[in-house]
Parts: C-alpha cells; sequence; structure tokens
C-alpha cells in the first residue's frame, strides 16, 4: 500500500488485463446450454465486492462509513447466496436428467 | 498472506467459471465459486483493523437469509427477472462501498478526509458511476421483465442527445469531485447516474431483453473493477474483470443472434412503431388451422420431430406438458429432438433451462449450429411459442426488419406445427410467411393447454 500510487495503478492495470483476457476465453469455452448458470455465477462472485464493504464496516464504533458498509454487506450477501444457490438450483436440474437417460439406457 | 489467499479465491473463480464448459463439471465449478467465496470473506475478516465481527455476522445473516428465501422460492420462469434484480444489488453494493470509501479513506489507505489521493477519487467516481447506472438499469429492465412496467420500448426526442449530454456531465461531475471533493458533488454523481441508467434501458423493447441483461451483468463487472482499482484489491479487479468479460461475450452472442450490432440494441427503439405497417396485404392468404388430433396425428406418423420452443413456452409454463408430449412420441420410436435459437427466452440459456426443470435429457437439446442441417431431413416441425426466429424473411425479404438473423430452417422440413395464441406479428412487428404455406398448421390456443390435450390425443 506504501508503493508509488502509479505503481500501484499499473500493477491494477497489469492484473486488469490479464484477467481480461483469461475471462474471455474461459467464457468462450461455456457451452450455450449453460449461459444462465454462468450469469448465476457471475453474478455472485461479482459481490465479492463484500470485501470492500466489510473492510468499511469493520471498525469498531459507528459512523457514516460503517452504516454505508453495513449495508454494502447486506446487499452483497444477498447475491453472494441467492446467485450461488439459485445456479446450484439450475445445475442440478441438469444434473438429474443425465441419470434419467443413462439408467433408461 | 491476505494476498496470497485472495488469490487463490480468484483462481477458484476462474475454475468456477471454466467448469460450466459442460453440464458435468459445472456443479464442481459453483463449488469452487462458493469456496473462493467463503476465502475472499473469512480473509477480509482477519483484518486488524476489522473488528466488528458481530454486526458484519448479523449483516451477512440478513442479507443471506433473504437472498437464500428467495433463490429457493423463484420459479425457473422467473430468472429473468432475478437476475436483472441481482444485478442491482451488485450496482448499489458498489455505490455504498465507494461512498464509504469517501466517508473513511484512513480504513481504506487511500488517503484522509478532504485529501483523498487523486487516482483514487477519480477509480472510485467511476466504480460510483457504473455502479448506479447498472442498478437503475436493472431496476427497470426488472421491472420490464416482471410487466409491471411495459415491455414497449419507449422512444422519444432526442432520446441519445440527451443521453450524450447526461453522459458529458457525468464527466464534468466528475472533475469537479476530484477537485474539491466535495460530498454534495458525489451524490450529485450517483443521482444523476441513476436518471442515465433509466434513460439507457428505457428504449429497449422486452425481446432485446437477453442483450441488456447480459449488458447489465457486464457492468455490474466493470463496477467491481472500479471499486477494486479505488481500494487496490487485485482480488476484486480480476473478479469484476472475469464477470465483466463474461457479460460482454454474452451480450455479442446474442446480439449476432438477431444480426444487429450492440449498439444499435443499445439505443433501442426496435420494433416500436412499424407494427402495423409491417402486417399488411395478408388478410386474403388463407391459413390452415388444426387442433391437437390433427397435431397428434401428424407426430405420430413422422419418424422425426424437431421441437423449436420461444418464449411464448415460457409465459404459458409449458415445458413440462411438452416434455411428457415428446416422451410419448420417442416411446413410439420417433426421434425427438429440441432447437433452441440463441435469442429465445429473455436471458441466454433461458429455454435451456426451463427444458432442463422439465427433465429434458440435455442430449436432445441442441443449438442453432448443431441442428439447423437436419431440418430437411425431419418430417415433423413443432414450433411452440417461437415466431421471429423461424421466419424466413430473414434470409429472403432484404427490406424486413429481422434481414440477415440467422433462423432456424424450420421451412425445410417437410410440416410444420405452429402453437400460437392468436396471428399477432411477434416482437419484430413482422408477418411470417410460413404461416401461410400449405405444409403449414397453426393449432392456435394456450401452449401448455395444447401440449396436454396433444398428450391426450396421443395416449388415446
Amino acid at each position: 500500500m506504501e508503493a508509488h500510487s502509479s505503481e500501484v495503478f499499473v500493477i491494477g492495470l497489469t492484473v486488469f488485463f490479464l484477467a481480461c483476457i483469461i475471462g474471455y476465453y474461459v467464457v468462450w469455452s461455456v457451452t450455450p446450454a449453460l449461459h444462465s448458470p454462468l450469469m448465476g455465477v457471475t453474478n455472485a462472485i461479482s459481490s465479492v465486492i463484500i470485501v470492500g464493504a466489510i473492510l468499511a464496516a469493520g471498525p469498531q464504533g459507528f459512523d457514516t462509513s460503517k452504516i454505508f458498509g453495513l449495508i454494502g454487506v447486506v446487499l452483497a450477501s444477498v447475491n453472494i447466496f441467492g446467485g450461488f444457490l439459485v445456479t446450484y438450483r439450475m445445475l442440478s436440474m441438469f444434473k438429474k436428467k443425465t441419470k434419467k437417460t443413462k439408467e433408461k439406457e | 498472506m491476505v494476498a496470497i489467499l485472495y488469490l487463490i479465491s480468484a483462481l477458484l473463480f476462474i475454475f468456477a467459471l471454466r467448469g460450466l464448459s459442460h453440464p458435468e463439471s459445472s456443479r464442481m465449478g459453483n463449488i469452487f465459486g462458493i469456496i473462493g467465496m467463503v476465502i475472499a470473506v473469512f480473509t477480509t475478516l482477519m483484518f486488524k483493523s476489522v473488528l466488528s465481527y458481530y454486526e458484519i455476522g448479523a449483516a451477512i445473516l440478513i442479507g443471506g437469509a433473504i437472498g437464500s428465501f428467495i433463490a429457493l422460492r423463484i420459479e425457473m420462469t422467473a430468472l429473468p427477472q432475478l437476475v436483472a434484480a441481482f444485478h442491482s444489488l451488485v450496482g448499489l453494493a458498489a455505490v455504498f462501498v465507494a461512498a464509504a470509501a469517501f466517508y473513511d479513506p484512513v480504513a481504506f489507505s487511500i488517503g484522509k478526509v478532504g485529501s483523498i489521493k487523486t487516482a483514487s477519487l477519480v477509480e472510485m467516481s467511476i466504480g460510483t458511476f457504473i455502479g448506479a447506472i447498472t442498478f437503475s438499469g436493472s431496476v427497470l429492465a426488472f421491472g420490464k421483465l416482471q410487466g409491471t412496467i411495459s415491455g414497449k420500448p419507449i422512444v422519444f426526442k432526442f432520446q441519445h442527445l440527451i443521453n450524450a449530454l447526461i453522459f458529458l456531465l457525468i464527466i464534468f461531475l466528475i472533475i469537479l469531485f476530484v477537485i474539491n471533493q466535495s460530498p454534495t458533488i458525489f451524490w450529485t454523481i450517483v443521482i444523476v447516474s441513476i436518471l442515465l441508467g433509466f434513460l439507457v434501458v428505457i428504449p429497449i423493447g422486452g425481446a432485446d431483453m437477453p442483450v441488456v441483461v447480459s449488458m447489465l451483468n457486464s457492468y455490474s463487472g466493470w463496477a467491481a473493477c472500479g471499486i477494486g482499482f479505488t481500494l487496490s484489491n487485485n482480488l476484486l479487479i480480476i473478479t469484476g474483470a472475469l464477470v465483466g468479460a463474461s457479460g460482454a461475450i454474452l451480450s455479442y452472442i446474442m446480439s449476432k443472434g438477431m444480426n444487429r450490432s450492440i449498439i444499435n440494441v443499445v439505443l433501442g427503439g426496435f420494433g416500436g412503431e412499424q407494427d402495423t405497417s409491417a402486417s399488411k396485404d395478408n388478410s386474403d392468404k388463407i391459413v390452415k388451422q388444426g387442433n391437437a388430433e390433427d397435431a397428434a396425428y401428424i407426430m405420430k406418423n413422422a419418424d422425426s420431430v424437431i421441437i423449436v420452443p420461444g418464449y411464448g413456452m415460457a409465459v404459458a409454463q409449458a415445458q413440462h406438458a411438452l416434455r411428457e408430449m415428446g416422451d410419448i412420441l420417442k416411446k413410439e420410436g420417433i426421434e425427438v429432438r429440441y432447437a433452441i435459437h440463441p435469442v429465445a427466452g429473455r436471458m441466454p440459456g433461458h429455454m435451456n433451462v426451463l427444458l432442463a426443470e422439465a427433465n429434458v435429457p440435455y442430449e436432445e437439446v441442441l443449438e442453432l449450429d448443431e441442428i439447423n442441417h437436419d431440418f430437411p431431413m425431419t418430417e415433423v416441425s413443432f414450433v411452440i411459442g417461437a415466431n421471429d426466429v423461424t421466419n424466413p424473411a430473414a434470409k429472403t425479404d432484404e427490406s424486413s426488419p429481422i434481414y440477415g438473423m440467422p433462423i432456424l430452417d424450420v421451412e425445410k422440413s417437410q410440416s410444420v406445427l405452429f402453437v400460437k395464441r392468436s396471428m399477432a406479428t411477434g416482437y419484430s412487428g413482422v408477418d411470417n410467411e410460413l404461416f401461410y404455406r400449405d405444409n403449414t398448421t397453426m393449432l392456435f390456443g394456450d401452449a401448455k393447454k395444447m401440449c396436454e390435450d396433444i398428450v391426450k390425443s396421443l395416449s388415446a
């Protein structure tokens, strides 16, 4: 954190572009049939901003920042639980069928 | 140590997406995602500055309970709304985190109140801007998908000019904010961005929703990225970029499915006013109507049937009845497959999930590229709740608004059964000449009811 802010920014930018490239290749490999679960998962993981909300809510005592942080934690938690659960529900539907067909065969 | 744990968490998120390359590996992927999130949260809780465990724990429990309740109760047909609603929360959370960082910069080591580092201020306001747009855009998309607000595109004069001006205003506000760090300007940015989010989604119509939902998905990722830059947190940057890329690719796939550029969809207003002008001289043409028994008879005597579902199937919740129909046909030794157009439904992969819910084996559900060359060898195409995606005008009529859109070649099969509520045109407002062909039989009625009646006739 103590490094020059421009340096930190360049590191961040490096990480950003590399992550975009990884994202590009990983997402193209997702089968179109699972595009809805993909939205569910990305929705859940984008709520990783809960990390920032926790940092804001962290200090003891109550001030504006902490209240914002706690609201952020609640909102992000709705998404994290909701996103992963709904994805789980979708994916388990894709499972049931395979078992059934295999049994039939 | 923290950086390493965050890295592990980021890698797990990448594996979570990678898992979705196949249904078999996808569930493991989801578990990787959950583990990654748990690591991220616990790592953050271990920070020395984080002390208020009870409040944070309570907040997580409240949010978690709400999220779980909704996720477990939601009908699969309502998925698009749910996803839109969730996106709005990500956007709102981003705004709150940015606000928190602005009010207590010390907690994030980005300076002191009134003298926050310039770079952090820029990143913070960009995160806020994208977050607020995601929030209001998603709320409106939710309203349109839920039916609370009309799905019709709302277009008015100088729309694009107004949006452009508002965008310039926001840039100006951001510059002002960086200079004087005033809370008033911060909240003005939030409010103006919220307004812009509404204005951006307002002209976009119901059937373009797959693109909008994917775009908002993308925005929610970029918002997380913005916050990641503000906090110099690589985990947020990586995850935001993954989500942003994912949403962008989905938007691209969806727009390609309609042969329209993303810009064209974003500018919106498609299919609004030309509704009446497009359906012209077809009143004198003869439509062959049939009932459930005719449909049952036609399909029973075929070797192969391809089912083409569309949004109408979702609206009527016909997927279970449809699967039952497919099962009976399969028992008769008829080859039954499903053809999915990329933009069928209201979100990417919508039809696949609904068919999966109805226990249709995913091997029988094929994408446009995989199945399109099979239509000439197919006896019956059973189109249920789809229209524009089968319209041959997309290939032949250069003046048609849907010209150039890839379509499912149902016209090439020996006969076509169309389940529709009425002769109304599809979303594009274009008449479908297929309805008037000799080998087409129209089955008017509710999709679910029709499937149930066909099932009855088949088993009789």
